[in-house]
């Protein structure tokens, strides 16, 4: 015990006085948080539409002002030809072209039916989804509108038979920012807990320090914990800070518990502390490390399901990602804080990330060797 | 102290050393030259724990160095060929933090460490980093950090590589005063001239060792007038 009370005094003593690493711990949460949040965002708004509406009658100028007075359509031109939207369409000018045909209102009277044409950029097939089903909507909802209208009282007692009414749980406004900042806050303890330790030992070797700790009587678990708690601690830190912040900023509901949260955290960080230094141990220098690093985190994050939900991945996926630490973390977080799931919906995963501590804690302690 | 039998060490299909045999007494300045490359270190690092021998029959300090290389390790001090000192900590901070992982009590640290600085006259830097301490400094400093445990052994690796000559002998007056104190000192050099100021040396060649015994001893054999030309004998 009091060997490794030295150790962690002497970890501690490096990482404060360090110039360029204690700054980007005190930096990162606000920078991560604010600009990522903000910027990874999928809400919709403010879609560029072009119009090109060649009937100009009463009711196709009624359907232009539904899109306009929607917020999330912003009337980026229009015209009568279409081959100007689709200009507009190859600059990035305008992201979805509503084109109504001539005849469209005559058609609609006397055929009972009319068609119009919505030609979408899908280059980001998530977004062209939402544009269009934003679209579908405002369409449907003009539809019904206009028949009740033209046939007066008549439709007035003609309900729908079937009515949806929607209740969104958990995230009534459907702020996508709320979604988003837990799986930022994950982002975050991983690249800091991962990243500090991978280096930490390789940067004893490069400076030789390491053999000189080696031909002490100090044992391998008292290593291994003097390089690990620092860094737990500073992990903790960064997501009680992060939370914080997130709370302050973006009005993250904390609907579960706490403790919970910082117990699950706790696990997980043993699960990347233990892989950070098995990586730190099998390399010999830090761009070595580096790099093996930054690979195992791409990976592991975008498969993670920060972005897109892992529930729309492939089954393959899936399965790799039952060896993704950052996935369930990622899963617990979001049910904790935004669903108020207590240890009794999350104790699956939490055994889980249990056993995956056990193994790589395992693995670095087994692969330290103060004997080559 | 040490005991050596057919020592041997391979590394694949290379034998960096080839069936050692020695022994160091108490107290002794036990010089291991040889050539770059001809396994000073390697035997070195054998001896402190630090590398699993092949095969042979070794013992530091009374202990088996297959099974109790722990118990060698309170009992050696080391100074390895690379800095191993911490940059970005005091002088106080790297005494403190190798005293503990020692096991020292704080009260002892402190008295250790006071002591030590005291004999380099060099009480007043003691809150001074690492990194703006010149190289003949920190090497004295590293001497002595490994020493701070009060060791039976130490184990020197070239510690005097690169360092002005003034300094090299104010380190030689170190490794003089803590043999005198029945410490006994083992170390590797490629200095000549201070193979003269070792007891005995033994010098090595493409891992073996070719010659042992006392300077002078040594001298007469070859018919050299220094150590100089022993070795240019030996190792051509």
């Amino acid at each position: 015990m009091k060997t490794i009370r030295f150790l962690l005094q002497k970890e501690f003593i490096q990482i404060l006085r360090n110039r360029t690493m204690l700054p980007l711990i005190i930096l990162m949460p606000f920078i991560q948080l604010i600009i990522l949040v903000n910027a990874a965002t999928f809400d919709m708004k403010n879609i560029d539409i072009y119009v090109v509406d060649q009937d100009l009658s009463s009711t196709s100028r009624g359907l232009v002002d539904k899109f306009e007075a929607s917020p999330f359509y912003h009337l980026e031109g229009r015209s009568f030809n279409v081959e100007d939207g689709r200009e507009d369409l190859l600059t990035n000018e305008a992201e979805m072209i509503l084109n109504i045909p001539e005849g469209f209102e005559r058609d609609l009277r006397r055929k009972n039916q009319a068609s119009l044409q919505l030609l979408i950029n899908a280059i980001n097939g998530n977004a062209a989804g939402l544009i269009q089903a934003y679209s579908n909507h405002i369409i449907s909802g003009y539809n019904q509108h206009i028949a009740v209208e033209w046939t007066q009282g008549v439709a007035a007692q003609k309900q729908q038979p079937l009515e949806v009414v929607y209740s969104y749980w958990y995230n009534p406004e459907m702020n996508y920012k709320i979604y988003m900042v837990p799986g930022i806050l994950v982002i975050l303890v991983t690249i800091i807990s991962l990243f500090l330790t991978a280096m930490n030992i390789v940067r004893e070797k490069e400076m030789g320090t390491i053999e000189q700790i080696n031909v002490t009587p100090i044992k391998k678990y008292q290593f291994i914990i003097g390089k690990l708690l620092p860094f737990l601690i500073i992990a903790l830190f960064e997501l009680a800070f992060g939370l914080l912040l997130g709370r302050l900023i973006f009005d993250v509901p904390i609907v579960g518990s706490l403790w919970v949260l910082f117990g699950v955290t706790v696990v997980y960080l043993l699960v990347i502390l233990g892989f950070g230094l098995f990586l730190s141990e099998i390399s010999d220098s830090q761009q070595q490390v580096m790099f093996v690093t930054f690979f195992f985190m791409l990976v592991f994050i975008l498969m993670s399901g920060i972005f897109t939900p892992t529930e729309s991945m492939p089954d393959w996926a899936n399965k790799v990602n039952v060896i993704n630490p950052i996935a369930y973390l990622m899963r617990i977080i979001r049910m904790i804080l935004l669903k108020g799931s207590g240890f009794a919906d999350i104790w699956q995963e939490f055994y889980s990330l249990l056993i995956y501590a056990f193994l790589s804690l395992g693995l670095a302690v087994w692969r330290y060797r103060k004997t080559a | 102290m040490i005991t050596a039998r057919n020592m041997v060490k391979k590394f694949g299909h290379f034998i960096a050393n080839d069936h050692l045999t020695f022994q160091v007494r108490k107290g002794e300045i036990f010089g291991f030259l040889g050539a770059n490359g001809a396994g000073k270190t390697t035997a070195m690092r054998i001896l402190c724990g630090l590398s699993a021998p092949t095969s042979g029959e070794i013992s530091v300090a009374g202990y088996n160095v297959y099974r109790q290389k722990e118990k060698i390790k309170r009992s050696i001090g080391y100074m390895s060929q690379k800095f191993s000192l911490y940059e970005d900590l005091t002088v106080r901070e790297n005494f403190r933090f190798y005293g503990g992982i020692y096991g020292l009590p704080r009260k002892r640290i402190r008295e250790r460490t006071a002591y030590l600085l005291e004999k380099l006259n060099f009480s007043h830097a003691i809150d001074k980093k690492i990194a703006q301490i010149p190289l003949g400094w920190k090497q004295k400093l590293a001497f002595s950090i490994a020493i701070i445990h009060s060791p039976r052994i130490v184990f020197l690796d070239e510690p005097t590589s690169g360092v002005d000559p003034i300094t090299r002998r104010q380190f030689w007056e170190m490794i003089y005063e803590t043999a005198s104190r029945e410490v006994t000192v083992f170390v590797t050099t490629h200095y000549m001239d201070e193979a003269e100021y070792c007891n005995r040396v033994s010098i090595m060649d493409q891992g073996r060792i070719e010659a042992l015994d006392t300077p002078a001893r040594l001298k007469e054999k070859y018919q050299a007038a220094n150590m100089n030309q022993v070795f240019v004998q030996i190792a051509r």
